[in-house]
């Protein structure tokens, strides 16, 4: 064993993006404690704040600061760490490793790269490298030919053996591409693809779409042990991405030789690139007899796999792969990388074994991944190699059917059970299957049910989408099922069978007409209850210590009650737009603080990306879905039968899981189940729009007017008395038909028509839109006092969702007096409404100017003399904002909730009360879009959250703070160069400032025909653009697309056709991956931070900028 | 519809479930298995006479049976007990069911059994006798069970060992040829047929005999080496296949695996004992004591080797990493080793298939 490191450097992964969320903070955070546990000094660096990885507790010295080589450097100059880690910080990390090596940064402070060598990073990486090495070690590769003639390609095609991928060289997105089956489509997409390479050359390429497609995780130590950890099956055949795929673990429709053919593949191929970690091999393998019918010459293929792709690190796979096995690979992996072997690392979970094993699985996983087209309908649907659910859910039971069923619950998609069904699917009666959308898509599962439920055979749905039968025919015994119990009296037998197959006593009762309460009342009539089986590792084989537990329909329960105090904390269920990380960064402190106070912490949740399912973060852990009858069973399952406690219901904490858990703080009053924190009702008060009217009106507190309608009249008439322009959005979500920015009768009437036909005669609620400042605030409240660690304000105006705005905290250009109102308000709010933990408000300020720039904004500003502050809406739970201004402010802002939800007083807890004081310090959050990797899904910024992560930019002033925070975004102007400028009529007047910093920045100006009209007449230069594709080149998209622009502004107002025009300058901007800004004020705040002497900024740990503040405040004024 | 069925253990307790397979009544001492594919190759090992399976797996049968993944010419297990298995299975040479196979060999079997019930109860009372029982209720079954033999008590290896001696042709795929001619005996105890499809497979000449061979049987063949099979039972009841054993100990280099591996130590004066509740299960990591390295091995034993009682001359190979028992031993001087684990995997983990080009190599030095 060489010497091990003393002090190692860890890269988080940064923003959560599509294809990068929440499983490398579970990885990260995990890693961390794996190598202190060892007595290893940690740096960890991170531009997230929303993870628990950049806690103060979880590295030694932590880092929010850019991920740049720059920034890197300079940490590590600071640090003088004796080696990086990067295998745990996804594709992110490895990256600026093999930027760092390149760089000679490693070399130059005598820093070791531990996990993976850039050599075996390259050979996985690199295509040719990597089919080099397989073809080295006798593995097989999808043969594949390059071609410039159609002569050439003939030759590869008789080589190959249809069917052919034809991949055109140098087109965006494979235009001119395509799989060929046979002679005719071959000739043709030959043809076609040829001409569309610029360089008129095709990669001809064995197609395996259609095959199955296989995952093994597998590790391997420096002594060359190497183990598998889990293999898992896709069930979405070859062709869609791993990451889109539903998943079961372990494999299903392997034998044991096919299974053990694969993994030894797998560990000839860490051996061979010298990982020491952990590692990631797909395959493809050829299918079962029915799908192969399907697939023309499947025998005369050769291999019956391929070697597809290997990923040199811990991986989202890798995560489920941990939290479906309970072997902790991150844990693990740390410890390989610091030269331990894997006999010499304990198993956590057994505490009696060690690493180096197998794990056996006594149960089945399923893994759906959350998609977001719940709230981009318009986003193109189609599931391919681009990965576009942002998180996932995995589900655990001892049959296929049960845990699938389970999977789909914990989905919470609105209005979307497993017996969802979309009526267009069968406007035609003749043709079922024609109208199903079964190729793969986000809804596939759901069809799929609905074609078994109209008799379309299994095995027919097998051959048309190539998922193996095994599987479809499991989803025809639920259907079968759904009959029995329609058809026949709901006997003990019935009924606990249907239990075992996973249906719901909501699906159950829908069935037969019958309340969910009343088969869960049957239910305890005849003692049908799930029992709670232990995630060991090891099918039971040895004693575990791991309070890990899944619900069954069994006989023995292994989750005795626990004794003494406890409660339960609801998680916040898969990561999604408008819910991500923050609410596991919540759930997972909740569970700390209870712990802290002598409380046993029990976690909910069906995430497994997430530090909060990670064995170690509770005293229990419960992987269940999120819903009412989970919850309940579990808390039935907690009630002591004996001693002083029994039969008291467990606490629920409701706060931190976001929506999902704050929705079941009614369910759970109506049974008299006991909340931790505020009540049932204050939620209800604050949720309620008539309530919270009434109660806001009791306190004298200002909210703008507004009403709600259920026609297109009263909605007319609303917003006539409240006049133009009016914020509206339905009483229910739906459909992703939800808020938006009214600005005229007719734009009302065309949204109340398709809300009232979505929402089924539901309500709208209508609101006056002020065009304000708009201030964020979060709250901690112990029924007498509040404390306010901080002030937010949004760069942009209200109207854009909080979620896709950039905060800065402290208020910089809030008044004395409006700081003092908001302070005011938001005690008064959090008395009056007696909340007991977290409280988040946001307001507007109207009055004075929208944007206000920090940087010169002076107290006696007579513009701001004179502003209202409205309440906009108050959030009775922990918001997005908490692990931000917790980290920007040093306040533990989940700790003090729970510890006031348990009856301790503010007062005691050192804190104080009131507003925190500022300390000097400037913390700038922005949001982070995947938008590059979902088509059809416009980019503006509205009323509708679109982001999916965040980051943070932290320094002593405001430039340096906002310029990180770009940078981390991806927002940053460069230096020099040219914008394309596009402004809404509405924009014009305020666009000055932001043209005045542009041009001093020595940018050169491209503008739409209104626009460049604008800028002419301030007297600067610009070139005028088209800005309609017909009118000549070139024209918008052209000169984003041929690079002459290197950022654009296209800010638009309102929904109608403005909108459509911009949307291809929006849609070129994002797949070109250069900044686009769709409101005026981040421009300008953009725009503002270029006239600052370039990057100055510092790099230094948190614990530097927090406890010990120094540089220039700029605290509120 | 299906027919109601119990487990029913020695203890007394009573599992619940449905009959599958043969509709009958079986005994036998209940053992589960960890391993998550391989069924097919677990029904048909002869070291599984005399017992009732529990895989802990909960899904079986889901790619049905082939002609293939057979290791015996018949099932082997005296019963099967599982949470759900497959009618319907899907795979691409599929020859029938789960269900159809235990019928046909009249296996009994049960299913929607909670099987990590009865593993726990196994892991912490230790391995005991249980029925299976169709058509009698649980209390007859367990009145019936009370008169049966117990598991130890039973020579199971004559019942599954061959009749007569046969050589075997059928040659394992991807093997390089390392030891073409030589020529290797496989004692029947129980043997599965991949260890003799990995001899073929790298080139020996393999010829099988019964356990009731005599050494002189066995010497006069003028072999190049033989291998001890694994088999079922306790090797107490087996001082013939000791004494043969020692025989022609030194004379011939001789293998042994599982069983194989318990009577070589009894024949170099070692003494075995029954573990609580055994290794059976495709994951069990053993560790080369010589090189360090871990290697994840396919178990299957009930059995052990009491350390202390090994001879001075005889070295423990490999040890397992769970409880530290002994997995594998080599006499220091005489050309003999063997391993308590399945290198011929067969289900499980191909990691081990070195062990035997490390006794080829040594056939091959004393050649």
């Amino acid at each position: 064993m060489t010497e091990k490191p003393k002090k190692i450097l860890v890269i988080g992964s940064g923003p959560i993006v599509i294809g990068q969320a929440a499983e490398f903070d579970y990885a990260g955070t995990q890693a961390c404690k794996s190598l202190r546990e060892e007595g290893v000094e940690t740096i960890l660096v991170n531009s997230n704040p929303a993870t628990i990885m950049t806690d103060e507790d979880v590295a030694d010295f932590v880092y929010i600061e850019p991920l740049t080589v720059q920034v890197i450097s300079r940490i590590i100059e600071r640090e003088q760490p004796d080696a990086l880690l990067p295998t745990l910080g996804g594709q992110t990390g490895l990256n600026l490793a093999v930027e760092l090596v390149e760089a000679g940064v490693l070399e130059q402070y005598g820093v070791k790269l531990l996990g993976s060598s850039v050599d075996s990073i390259k050979k996985a990486e690199d295509r040719q490298l990597f089919r080099e090495l397989l073809t080295d070690i006798g593995e097989p590769t999808p043969p594949s030919f390059v071609v410039n003639s159609y002569e050439e390609a003939t030759e590869a095609k008789n080589t190959i053996g249809l069917p052919v991928v034809i991949r055109p060289a140098y087109t965006l997105g494979g235009t001119g591409g395509g799989i060929a089956a046979d002679d005719d489509s071959f000739n043709a997409i030959i043809k076609s693809g040829l001409s569309a390479s610029p360089i008129h050359q095709v990669l001809v390429e064995k197609s395996i779409v259609g095959w199955k497609e296989l995952e093994y995780e597998v590790m391997r130590d420096g002594s060359d042990n190497c183990i598998t950890v889990c293999n898992m099956e896709n069930i979405d055949p070859m062709g869609v991405h791993t990451g889109d795929s539903i998943v079961v673990a372990p494999s299903q429709t392997l034998s044991d030789n096919e299974y053990q053919m694969l993994r030894t593949a797998s560990l000839k191929i860490i051996r061979k690139l010298g990982i020491e970690g952990g590692c990631n091999v797909q395959f493809a393998l050829v299918p079962g007899n029915v799908v192969a019918e399907t697939l023309p010459d499947i025998e005369k293929t050769g291999p019956s796999y391929y070697v597809i792709e290997v990923n040199p690190r811990v991986s989202r796979s890798s995560a489920l792969a941990s939290k479906a096995t309970g072997y902790p690979i991150a844990r693990v992996a740390a410890k390989i990388a610091i030269g331990m072997s894997l006999d010499e690392i304990q198993n956590a979970v057994t505490q009696k074994t060690v690493a180096a094993f197998e794990p056996a699985l006594d149960y089945c996983v399923v893994k759906i991944p959350r998609w977001p087209f719940d709230k981009f309908p318009s986003g193109e649907r189609t599931l391919g190699t681009q990965m576009k659910a942002t998180g996932e859910v995995m589900a655990i039971d001892r049959t296929f059917e049960a845990a699938f069923q389970k999977a789909v619950r914990s989905l919470e998609i609105t209005n979307r059970s497993i017996v969802w069904e979309d009526p267009l699917w069968f406007s035609d009666e003749e043709s079922i299957l024609n109208k199903l959308p079964i190729y793969p898509n986000d809804q596939r599962l759901w069809a799929l049910l609905a074609g078994l439920r109209r008799n379309v055979s299994a095995d027919e749905l097998s051959r048309r989408t190539g998922i193996d039968p095994w599987f479809t025919r499991s989803f025809s015994r639920i259907i079968a099922m759904e009959k029995t119990i329609e058809s026949n009296d709901l006997s003990y037998d019935l009924l606990r069978k249907a239990k075992r197959l996973g249906f719901t006593d909501q699906r159950i009762g829908e069935l037969l007409n019958q309340s969910a309460k009343d088969i869960r009342k049957l239910r305890k009539n005849l003692n049908i209850k799930p029992v709670y089986k232990m995630v060991d590792t090891c099918a039971a084989e040895f004693e575990a210590q791991t309070p890990y537990f899944y619900s069954t329909y069994e006989t023995e329960n292994e989750a005795e009650p626990l004794h003494g105090k406890k409660a339960l904390v609801l998680g916040s269920g898969p990561i999604r737009i408008g819910q991500g990380i923050e609410f596991d960064y919540c759930s997972v402190h909740a569970a700390w603080a209870l712990q802290e106070e002598g409380v046993k912490s029990i976690l909910v949740n069906s995430n497994p990306e997430t530090v909060s399912t990670d064995f170690d973060t509770s005293d229990r852990l419960y992987f269940e879905p999120l819903d009412e009858e989970s919850i309940f069973d579990i808390i039935d399952n907690e009630r002591l039968a004996t001693g002083p406690e029994q039969g008291d219901n467990t606490p629920s904490i409701v706060q931190f899981g976001g929506q999902t858990a704050i929705n079941l703080s009614q369910n759970l009053d109506k049974e008299s189940m006991p909340i931790l924190g505020s009540t049932a009702h204050t939620i209800d008060v604050a949720s309620d729009r008539h309530l919270f009217e009434e109660f806001l009106r009791g306190i004298n507190i200002p909210n703008p007017p507004g009403g709600s309608a259920s026609n297109i009249e009263e909605a007319l008439q609303v917003a006539n008395e409240i006049k133009y322009p009016v914020l509206v959005r339905p009483s229910y979500v739906l459909g992703g038909r939800a808020m938006e920015i009214v600005q005229t009768p007719e734009e009302l009437q065309r949204y109340m028509k398709d809300a009232l036909e979505a929402g089924e005669g539901r309500k709208v609620s209508i609101d006056k839109y002020f065009v304000g400042k708009e201030v964020e605030v979060d709250a901690v409240c112990d029924g007498d006092s509040v404390l306010i660690p901080g002030i937010m304000e949004h760069v942009e105006r209200a109207g854009v969702h909080s979620g896709d705005s950039m905060a800065i905290y402290p208020g910089l250009t809030l008044t004395k007096q409006e700081i003092a109102t908001i302070t005011d308000y938001t005690t008064r709010i959090g008395k009056s409404l007696n909340i007991k933990g977290l409280m988040n408000i946001q307001y507007v300020i109207v009055g004075g100017n929208t944007y206000r720039s920090p940087g010169s904004i002076t107290e006696d500003t007579a513009e701001y003399e004179k502003t209202e502050i409205f309440v906009i809406e108050v959030n009775p739970r922990s918001s997005r904002t908490i692990p931000f201004i917790s980290k920007v402010t040093g306040v533990p802002m989940v700790n003090l909730a729970v510890k006031t939800m348990l009856g301790k007083q503010l007062t005691d807890m050192g804190y104080g009360t009131g507003l925190f004081s500022a300390n000097g310090i400037v913390g700038v959050k922005a949001p982070v879009f995947s938008m590059s990797k979902l088509t059809g899904v416009d980019t503006y910024l509205g009323p509708e959250m679109k982001s999916t992560g965040e980051v943070m930019g932290i320094d002593h002033d405001f430039e340096s703070a906002i310029s990180k925070a770009l940078i981390s975004a991806n927002l940053r102007l460069p230096e020099k160069g040219s914008i394309l400028l596009s402004i809404s009529d509405e924009d014009k007047k305020q666009s000055g400032r932001l043209i005045q910093n542009l041009v001093d920045a020595g940018y050169d100006l491209f503008a739409t025909e209104g626009t460049a009209s604008l800028i002419s007449e301030l007297g600067k230069k610009v070139v005028a653009i088209p800005k309609r594709l017909n009118e000549g080149h070139p024209n918008v998209v052209d000169v984003i697309v041929n690079g002459t622009v290197n950022a654009v502004v296209n800010t638009i107002t309102g929904n109608g056709s403005a909108v459509q025009d911009g949307f291809h300058i929006r849609r070129a901007a994002v797949e070109k991956r250069i900044p686009c800004f769709t409101s005026i004020d981040t421009a300008t705040a953009a725009a503002e931070s270029l006239t600052s002497e370039g990057p100055n900024y510092n790099v230094k740990s948190m614990l530097e900028y927090i406890r010990a503040p120094q540089g220039e405040s700029h605290n509120a004024k | 519809m299906t027919k109601k069925a119990f487990l029913v253990l020695e203890d007394g307790s009573i599992y619940p479930g449905e009959s599958f397979g043969y509709e009958g009544e079986t005994f036998g001492e209940i053992v589960f298995n960890t391993s998550m594919t391989g069924y097919q190759e677990i029904l048909t090992d002869p070291s599984y006479a005399g017992q009732i399976v529990v895989p802990t797996y909960p899904l079986l049968g889901n790619y049905g049976i082939t002609s293939s993944d057979i290791e015996s010419s018949q099932i082997q297990v005296a019963g099967f007990v599982v949470r759900q298995y497959c009618e319907e299975p899907s795979h691409t040479k599929i020859t029938g069911t789960i269900n159809e196979y235990l019928d046909s060999q009249e296996i009994v079997g049960i299913s929607e059994i909670d099987t990590r019930a009865v593993t726990r109860k196994i892991r912490s009372k230790g391995v005991m006798m249980g029925v299976i029982a169709v058509n009698i209720s649980p209390e007859q079954a367990l009145q019936q069970l009370k008169n049966k033999p117990s598991y130890d008590e039973q020579n199971f290896v004559q019942k599954v060992t061959t009749n007569e001696r046969y050589q075997w042709m059928e040659s394992g795929l991807g093997y390089d040829h390392i030891a073409d001619n030589l020529r290797i005996l496989v004692s029947d105890y129980g043997l599965k047929y991949n260890i003799l499809r990995i001899l073929k497979g790298k080139g020996c000449d393999v010829e099988v005999f019964p356990s009731s061979a005599t050494s002189d049987d066995l010497l006069t063949q003028n072999p190049d080496g033989i291998l001890l099979s694994p088999g079922p039972g306790d090797p107490e009841l087996l001082d013939h296949l000791v004494a043969t054993t020692a025989d022609i100990l030194g004379k011939v280099p001789v293998m042994g695996i599982c069983l194989g591996n318990q009577i070589l130590a009894k024949s170099l004066g070692a003494k075995t004992y029954k573990l609580k509740f055994g290794h059976r299960g495709a994951n069990h990591p053993v560790k080369d004591t010589a090189s360090g390295r871990i290697y994840i091995t396919a178990q299957n034993h009930g059995y052990s080797i009491d350390p202390e009682s090994l001879p001075s001359d005889v070295d423990v190979t490999h040890i397992s990493m769970n409880d530290g028992t002994v997995e594998g031993i080599r006499h220091r001087s005489l050309p003999a080793l063997s391993i308590q684990y399945h290198s011929e995997a067969s289900p499980g983990p191909k990691d081990n298939e070195y062990i035997f080009d490390d006794f080829l190599e040594i056939v091959k030095e004393t050649k």
